[in-house]
């Protein structure tokens, strides 16, 4: 289909520009990962390969709770944050139109227009006073504030599913004798389980990732990984941090990729 | 056909819907619950915060004060009580704005090629290049951060290669500077400029170029003429989301900027931290929020300018 | 929840009675009357069919019945009782949606199990019904099928097999062959009449196309714009429409102007294009200015000038295979068709430009209600 003497998709430029983004884009990380193999303590010269700086961030234990941490937070922030978005996407999708719906809309996605710094800082002024009031100082905070800013991201995925699914399915299982909750239970919930595993995903992932949120809420003795990982950077580096990062990456690498596959299956 | 005047529902037709309504209400009420506790309701906090008097040691002291907004632009000599504009300060607004502006700047650059890469490539590669994008978009943008980090460091790889060929003698300091800033964000920020303009480009119909070929267009008539003025949108949508965060961007700045350049999400740090002054920083934050707001207003004016479909 | 019982007697209630039923949707300016006041009886074990253009509110009506919408006035009766608070999962009442909304997770088999589980039916006879079921629709090869990965055909007839499993009361149809070739189309309208004749359920079919209500319904409603303008039997609707809008709707017609000379009881004496033609006068219907329906192939063409035949000059012909339409001016400016039958042998020997005459068959005039 397409002229070979002249491709009319071709602006002169265009490719080179794009591979030089991509090697941009990539060769920061590819160095990063490379030298977290390297056997020596520097980040620059290559002196053989070697595990060890696994090893040292597997053996500090600092590096063990805060990774424990950040799976418990991120597991348990996403899990929240699915419920509650897939129960807001069924009231704000298969129920037709009605007022407040454009409001619901807003405060739902507010996670994703405010600057997280702001929002940091009211949750590290609001749970203050609650750490002052109650005396409670547990990872309680830590994953409201996650499952807060997650529900967002739960929610978009869940909410395209639902609302490239036809309503007359739902019709029709009620035509045919499923009470509400039948209905949902044989019907909705089946079509629309890639869409909440999709939303659980990206949840898991940002929680999973965020600093800026975690830094400031955190009590004392609360770090993720990324917090960790902020904190050792104050210091003199060793490629320990390149090992904890790169085992991160590894992470949602293979999240992402499950992610991919999924929608691809889907299409 | 009959336009009914008077239009009163059927008790039937009103119990239908108020159920339909309630339950929509009801199943959005917990995510709207643990939004109002743990995102949006904190935010007043912030504003009432604004208009209180900073506590000796960190916190407040509950009574009316201007004082945080005063300190936002002013400051008072201790000594002499003369008042003065906030050099400080306004040298942070000033870096922060420009900075964003030329991120902004910077990863349209880079960011448009790459979607119009994306989008011409054929249908089948088009997923993986994506991908190859979202990987480094879903990346921990501390990791990105750090990447960065090592590889421009004193004893980093560039300097490192640079000095082993001999082509300085000592390690060039590119590390805390304005330039290692802007460089991070431009990285850290790129995907967010790449996937809206591919978003828009993909549904571009290269019939129109054929048509503009047709019509005797030179290339650069065609990117000028028919490519970026219906990719707008997405252009427009990829600049907001670049410039929103940058604005509040407190990890780069912080981790490749040092303490000589610093942004506004670090100035707001700094009242929380050792500055100890939260009326200001409740004052910063707000200021911050009205600033992204307006921004956001400002694109979605755009985008129902641009967009005729409504 | 109450399981639909067989309908094995034939009562004498209605199987469906609307009353007075009114639709409105929206509100203010918006607001928006897809049905007005539209009153029907539909009998048990009927095959009746709701028959109209497009956005007249047939969808609306059979929504109405299934419970999938609340009136706005008036109120829907099964069998006698009044079933407006009832939801749609208690009516015993199925529909074959326009989409056909077969699950796309389920199979064939699951699909047509649905409304049987849901009934809380032991498993023996879900098991024995649907097998019933798959053989009613030849669909017994395809039971494990994904419903996603079968032809349009298929699932027109997983979605037929699905309503009627539970056995329902009634049925409604919302042109379920509407998405059908033609072929399959003329094979399933014979299906269709095969299966009601078989279930003995009452049908209430939804369809725009004239041909396919008259040839396969027992009684038809002609909807326009929300009303119901003509309820009956499709000679009835054929042969005496009621007013301008079926008689056009439903085949070809010729609307003629006529003057009544004079009336006797039910009928009168007209004068129509400067002849006296005597024709009946429905209730309602009165002079001195009317307008007249008249079929096409009630027609017979004869030369110019006879008595008691309309004249006019023949402005063309058009050839259709089985028949010729003659296009004849009359002699007041009225235009007006005839369909003759071709036959083998005679060649007919009306030349365009030259006078013509046609002579209606008698009683062939129509009064419309206007
Ligand atoms: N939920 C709704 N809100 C507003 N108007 C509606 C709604 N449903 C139907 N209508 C309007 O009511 C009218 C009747 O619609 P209905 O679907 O009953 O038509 P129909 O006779 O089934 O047409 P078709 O043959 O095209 O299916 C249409 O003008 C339609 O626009
Ligand atoms: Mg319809």
């Amino acid at each position: 289909m397409a002229d070979r003497t002249f491709e009319v998709r071709r602006l002169p430029g265009m490719a080179a520009i794009a591979i030089t983004c991509f090697v941009i884009l990539y060769a920061p990380i590819v160095t990063l990962v490379v030298y977290s193999f390297n056997a020596g303590s520097s980040v620059a010269l290559w002196e053989g390969l070697s595990l060890r700086w696994y090893a040292v961030a597997w053996d500090n234990v600092a590096v063990q709770e805060a990774a424990i941490r950040s799976l418990v937070v991120a597991a348990s922030a996403a899990a929240i944050a699915t419920v509650l978005a897939t129960l807001a996407a069924l009231g704000t999708t298969r129920t037709g139109p009605f007022p407040g719906r454009m409001t619901i809309y807003t405060l739902i996605n507010q996670p994703l227009m405010v600057p997280e710094i702001v929002t940091a800082v009211a949750l590290l002024i609001f749970f203050a006073m609650i750490k002052v009031a109650t005396g409670y100082t547990g990872l309680a905070y830590l994953i409201a504030a996650h499952a807060a800013f997650c529900v967002p991201f739960a929610y978009l995925p869940i909410r395209a599913r639902l609302e490239g699914m036809d309503l007359s399915l739902e019709r029709a299982a009620a035509d045919l004798y499923a009470t509400p909750f039948a209905t949902f239970r044989h019907i909705t919930l089946p079509l629309m389980a890639p869409g909440i595993v999709a939303g659980a995903m990206l949840a898991f992932v940002i929680s999973l990732d965020d600093v800026v949120i975690t830094e400031f809420v955190k009590s004392a003795g609360q770090d993720t990984l990324p917090t960790y990982m902020l904190g050792q950077l104050r210091r003199a580096i060793s490629p320990e941090v390149n090992a904890i990062s790169t085992a991160l990456l590894a992470l949602t690498v293979l999240l992402l990729t499950a992610f991919f596959f999924l929608n691809r299956k889907r299409n | 056909m009959a336009r009914p005047s008077l239009r009163t529902r059927s008790p039937e037709e009103q119990a239908a819907r108020s159920a339909r309504i309630r339950a929509s209400w009801l199943l959005s009420t917990p995510a709207l619950i643990l939004l109002t506790f743990a995102a949006f309701g904190p935010l007043l906090i912030v504003l009432a915060y604004s208009f209180v008097a900073p506590g000796e040691y960190s916190g407040v002291v509950w009574e009316l004060s201007g004082q945080g907004w005063f300190e936002v632009l002013f400051t008072r000599d201790i000594f002499d009580d003369t008042v003065s504009l906030a050099q400080a300060h306004l040298s942070i607004f000033w870096r922060s704005a420009s900075l964003s502006l030329l991120t902004t700047l910077i990863t349209l650059i880079f960011g448009f090629p790459t979607a119009y890469f994306i989008a011409t490539r054929p249908e089948r590669q088009r997923p993986l290049w994506l991908f190859l994008i979202t990987i480094p978009f879903w990346t921990n943008l501390l990791i990105r951060t750090f990447a960065i980090m090592e590889v421009i460091r004193n004893e980093g790889i560039v300097n490192t290669v640079l000095l082993n060929l001999g082509i300085i003698d000592q390690p060039l300091q590119m590390l805390y500077t304005y330039g290692s800033v802007l460089l991070g964000m431009a990285y850290v920020y790129l995907p967010l400029m790449v996937l809206p303009i591919y978003a828009s480009m993909e549904r571009f119909d290269f019939r129109l170029v054929e048509a503009g070929y047709d019509l005797y267009a030179s290339r650069l008539d065609i990117l000028r003429l028919i490519v970026l003025p219906i990719v707008k949108p997405g252009i427009v949508a990829g600049s907001i989301l670049v410039f929103v965060p940058s604005l509040g961007a407190y990890v780069t700045p912080r981790v490749l900027g040092g303490g000589n350049n610093m942004m506004l999400g670090n100035l707001i740090e700094l009242q929380f931290g050792q500055g100890r002054n939260w009326p200001l920083g409740a004052a910063l934050s707000i200021t911050l929020l009205i600033i992204v707001a307006c921004a956001l207003v400002f694109y979605v004016r755009a985008a129902n300018r641009e967009d005729p479909h409504g | 929840m109450q399981a639909p019982a067989p309908t094995d007697t034939t009562s004498p209630l209605p199987a469906i009675e609307a009353r007075r039923v009114t639709k409105i949707f929206g509100e203010g300016d918006d607001a928006f009357q897809a049905l007005d006041a539209v009153s029907l009886s539909i009998r048990e074990n009927e095959f009746f069919t709701l028959l109209g253009p497009s956005g007249c509110g047939k969808t609306t009506l059979l929504r109405l019945i299934a419970g999938f919408e609340q009136p706005s006035a008036g109120h829907i009766l099964l069998e006698g009782k009044n079933i407006s608070n009832l939801p749609p999962y208690k009516r015993p009442v199925n529909t074959v949606f326009q989409s056909y909304a077969l699950f796309p997770h389920l199979t064939v088999a699951q699909n047509i199990a649905f409304g049987l589980q849901r009934l809380g039916k032991p498993k023996a006879e879900v098991a024995d019904t649907v097998e019933r079921m798959l053989r009613l629709v030849k669909m017994e090869h395809l039971k494990d099928r994904r419903t996603s990965n079968i032809s349009g055909g298929q699932q027109q007839r997983v979605a037929l097999a699905r309503a009627l499993a539970p056995r329902p009361r009634v049925l409604l149809l919302d042109e379920p062959l509407s998405a059908l070739d033609l072929k399959l189309r003329k094979e399933m309208q014979i299906e269709l009449k095969r299966l009601q004749g078989e279930t003995g359920i009452t049908f209430i079919f939804v369809t725009h196309d004239q041909e396919e209500a008259l040839t396969m319904s027992d009684r038809i409603a002609v909807m326009s714009e929300g009303k119901v303008l003509q309820v009956g039997g499709p000679r009835e609707i054929y042969d005496r429409p009621a007013d301008r809008f079926v008689a056009s709707f439903i085949g070809d017609t010729n609307f003629l102007p006529a003057q009544v000379i004079s009336t006797a009881g039910p009928r009168a004496r007209l004068a129509v294009c400067g002849v006296e033609i005597s024709a009946a006068l429905p209730e309602g219907v009165e002079g001195p200015a009317l307008t007249m329906a008249l079929r096409p192939e009630q027609l017979r063409l004869e030369a110019a000038g006879a008595a008691g035949a309309l004249q006019g000059v023949l402005k063309d012909t058009v050839y259709f295979g089985t028949d010729t339409h003659f296009h004849i001016t009359l002699t007041d400016g009225t235009p007006l068709i005839a369909r003759v039958q071709n036959a083998r042998t005679a060649e007919h020997a009306f030349r365009v430009g030259e006078p013509i005459g046609a002579r209606p068959q008698a009683d062939a005039l129509q009064a419309l209600h206007d």
